[in-house]
């Protein structure tokens, strides 16, 4: 404590003299790429297709995936394994991130000098619209068919994987990678609760609602529900607002189709929904302070009656509960098909760098056909093409997530999700519902900030 | 750092230190002792001063971090000005600055006026030492140990439950009314130790003499708290303002893992938004936009609080 913490007056002007000329001279250059469009489109869909990575000589593919999940992580392991069998000329290196770590690290690893070979890419404008606008990832669609992907998927999934090559429409254009599993969001439910309240397994949103009033009366939570970290509002919003706006209206909006507003009836009718079921108590107390992860456990226990969210709870719940734990997909109404926030997982892309591309390709391939399938089934996960033997013991979790699978996919019930629509919308939306089911937000005020976020992405465009 | 030049007596005589300055001699030494310090200088360049230019230089455009960017002059900072969201982020740290520095301060000072009078009892510094642990474990773990206290059926609502509070029960950090101020608490928490510590080092170094004066004169504990330990203390306490001010404005982890920002917005802070804007929303430019602001805010405050650093302290 003396004259020695405080600098003399010359240097303090030395130290801005220097920062100043530092500043001066980072700042020579635009930040990202210097307007060119993409680079590698060129190479596209004309050269042919080796399918024999045998012949490809000594190559490694770097891959990165988001499977740290207990069944998706054991699938993978054993697929990179039986590859590496098959063409022992070929060394693959694995690179494991959760989820929220992916999605925050690929765009860097991507737009490095040495990306990645192969990289999981999450749908929709966030991210893979975004790679596909700078131009990182490849179209694979010679691949598809030479491998045959295109017969094998329903358009319906295989759209999910395509964007235009700006970047700007998503479901058409080239197609930039291949899924591996099916994903589906419902209601998960305690068999026996649900037996000793004299009800069956809902399926349409009226049937659940009677079930969560009786639930409630009978002195049983009906659903556990964990908001703190924000994702599980977008889920069971979702589940809501595809019974009350239905198919078309969130096919419109998420997908920028155009004639919808997030303002309009049916998604402010979800809103006043969820609201009511705040305000009801149908969800668990203090949910905006406790985390999805607590709500899922306390369902395990057998606190609650019902569970909403998506098919990878399934491996998490089916060991705590045993046949206890069921599944189903709402309808919008009795006899309709059901209708349900879904999809593919992670598409499986080829970056644009990648100095294997057939390998790569050959690689995707691997784990999408038949038998990478199937070996994705036997550890837990539902395939997105389910192997024709493959049949879960009946009365179990994982039964009930094929049925619902199957019945959502085949009968195009399938929403996409809802943080798809705009970059920010995950944040938005996220955050809105935290206000709306809390009261801070009416429901009309609600539909007014997700459309606000919505028209300025369609202006920025 | 700044103790290579050679010092005779310009302390005694600050006019005969002033004529010096002039006369050249001193210049020549002072270039000198850049040398030792070029080192230093060289990595504070690469690795501080280059990325604060382009951070600057970023915020002047639209990017999304991958593709190409579009100039933007000053829109995100007009942004930042506009957007009550941001707006709110910036007013919520300043709500912080109140839990993460005044109340810590306010106790600490209270708490070591307590403990150096009773110096002489046993065990004062595993209570010292237990004080300051906080400071010592990470944030991460911090967070998410208070997450656990904080929730519904978590330690705080079971310890109000056994004393017939069950009214006041609530999710603290679910809660739009509570978030903010349950967060704030965390960082009081943390912050009371590294003050206490600084404190109680500083009282040890006033004077005797001056506590027993005080006795002379008949001031009581706080008479003598006031008097002599409080003006004794304003450097530390001047230190103790500029980290803890600094760790308020700064927070980023412990929001990340105890509240993602929410309920809602009710908790997002400057430099969680630079985090998500950056890394999550792609509005790279916006992020970098809201951290230069945030540096100057920072820069100000400090600046601000070393003006009450007493002009002469003290050797």
């Amino acid at each position: 404590m003396s004259d020695r913490t405080r600098p003399a007056r010359p240097r303090h002007l030395a130290t801005a003299v220097l920062a100043v000329a530092c500043l001066a001279t980072a700042a020579a250059c635009a930040p990202g790429p210097s307007g060119d469009s993409p680079k590698s489109a060129a190479k596209s869909n004309a050269s042919p297709v080796s399918t024999d990575p045998a012949t490809a000589g000594k190559v490694t593919l770097t891959e990165w995936d988001q499977n740290t999940d207990t069944g998706t992580n054991a699938s993978t392991a054993a697929l990179n394994k039986a590859f590496m069998k098959k063409y022992p000329n070929v060394t693959i290196k694995r690179v494991s991130r959760s989820f929220s770590d992916l999605k925050t690290t690929l765009k860097l690893a991507l737009s490095s000098d040495n990306p990645p070979d192969v990289v999981q890419a999450n749908q929709g404008y966030p991210d893979m619209g975004a790679f596909v606008k700078a131009g990182l990832l490849q179209p694979v669609d010679r691949f598809a068919k030479a491998y045959g992907w295109n017969t094998a998927f329903p358009s319906q999934l295989l759209d999910l994987n395509k964007f235009s090559t700006d970047g700007k429409t998503w479901k058409t254009g080239n197609l930039y990678g291949v899924s591996q599993t099916g994903e589906l969001v419902g209601v998960f439910y305690n068999r026996a609760k649900l037996k000793s309240l004299g009800l069956t397994a809902p399926t349409t949103l009226a049937q659940f609602e009677t079930a969560l009033a009786k639930a409630k009366a009978s002195g049983l939570l009906p659903i556990s529900y964990g908001d703190s970290d924000k994702s599980p509002g977008i889920h069971i919003f979702g589940v809501v607002q595809a019974a009350t706006a239905g198919k078309d209206e969130v096919r419109k909006l998420v997908f920028n189709d155009g004639g919808a507003k997030w303002t309009d009836a049916g998604t402010v009718k979800a809103g006043q929904t969820l609201r009511d079921w705040a305000t009801k108590g149908y969800l668990s107390s203090g949910f905006n302070g406790q985390s999805g992860d607590q709500a899922a456990a306390a369902f395990a226990q057998g606190k609650s009656l019902f569970l909403v969210d998506g098919t990878w709870q399934a491996a998490t719940l089916a060991p705590k509960m045993g046949k206890n734990a069921g599944f189903t997909a709402l309808s919008p109404s009795a006899g309709a098909s059901p209708l349900t926030q879904g999809g593919v997982g992670l598409a499986w892309a080829v970056t644009s760098k990648s100095k294997h591309p057939d390998v790569a390709a050959a690689y995707l391939n691997f784990l999408v056909d038949q038998q990478g399938m199937q070996v994705s089934a036997d550890n837990g996960n539902l395939p997105a093409l389910p192997p024709a033997d493959y049949k879960p013991a009946a009365g179990t979790v994982q039964a009930d997530v094929l049925d619902a699978w199957t019945a959502v996919s085949q009968k195009d019930g399938l929403l996409p999700y809802l943080d798809y629509t705009t970059p920010t919308f995950y944040d938005t939306l996220t955050a809105a519902i935290q206000e709306l089911t809390a009261g801070q937000l009416t429901p009309q005020k609600f539909g007014e900030t997700l459309q606000s976020d919505y028209s300025s992405f369609q202006q920025s465009k | 750092m700044a103790a290579t030049a050679p010092r005779p007596t310009t302390r005694k005589r600050p006019a005969d230190a002033s004529r010096r300055r002039t006369a050249g001699r001193r210049d020549r030494v002072q270039w000198k002792g850049y040398l030792y310090a070029l080192p230093a200088l060289t990595v504070l360049t690469v690795f501080l001063l280059v990325p604060l230019g382009q951070l600057v230089r970023i915020s002047l455009y639209h990017w999304d971090g991958l593709s190409a960017s579009t100039w933007a002059g000053l829109a995100n900072y007009t942004e930042i000005a506009r957007d009550p969201q941001l707006r709110a982020s910036f007013g919520h740290s300043f709500v912080l600055i109140f839990f993460f520095a005044l109340v810590p301060i306010a106790l600490a000072l209270t708490l070591a006026a307590v403990t150096t009078r009773a110096a002489r009892l046993r065990g004062v510094s595993v209570f010292r030492a237990v004080i300051f642990l906080p400071q010592v474990v990470a944030m991460v773990v911090t967070a998410t140990a208070w997450t656990a206290v904080y929730a519904p059926e978590g330690v705080l609502n079971k310890a109000l439950n056994t004393v017939g509070l069950e009214s006041v029960n609530r999710s603290w950090l679910g809660d739009f009314g509570t978030a903010l101020p349950a967060v704030g608490l965390i960082g009081t928490w943390l912050e009371i130790g590294l003050c206490l510590v600084l404190f109680i080092a500083g009282i040890g170094q006033i004077p005797r003499e001056l506590y027993e004066a005080a006795k002379v004169d008949g001031a009581g504990a706080v008479r003598e708290f006031f008097a002599v330990t409080l003006p004794g203390l304003r450097g530390q306490i001047t230190v103790a303002l500029t980290l803890t001010v600094i760790a308020a404005l700064r927070t980023f982890d412990l929001v990340y893992v105890a509240t993602h920002g929410g309920p809602g917005n009710a908790t997002s802070l400057p430099a969680f938004e630079v985090y998500n804007r950056a890394f999550n929303t792609g509005q790279v430019g916006s992020a970098c936009a809201i951290a230069v602001v945030l540096t100057g805010v920072i820069l100000l405050l400090t600046f601000l609080i070393t003006k009450l650093q007493p002009e002469d302290d003290g050797s």
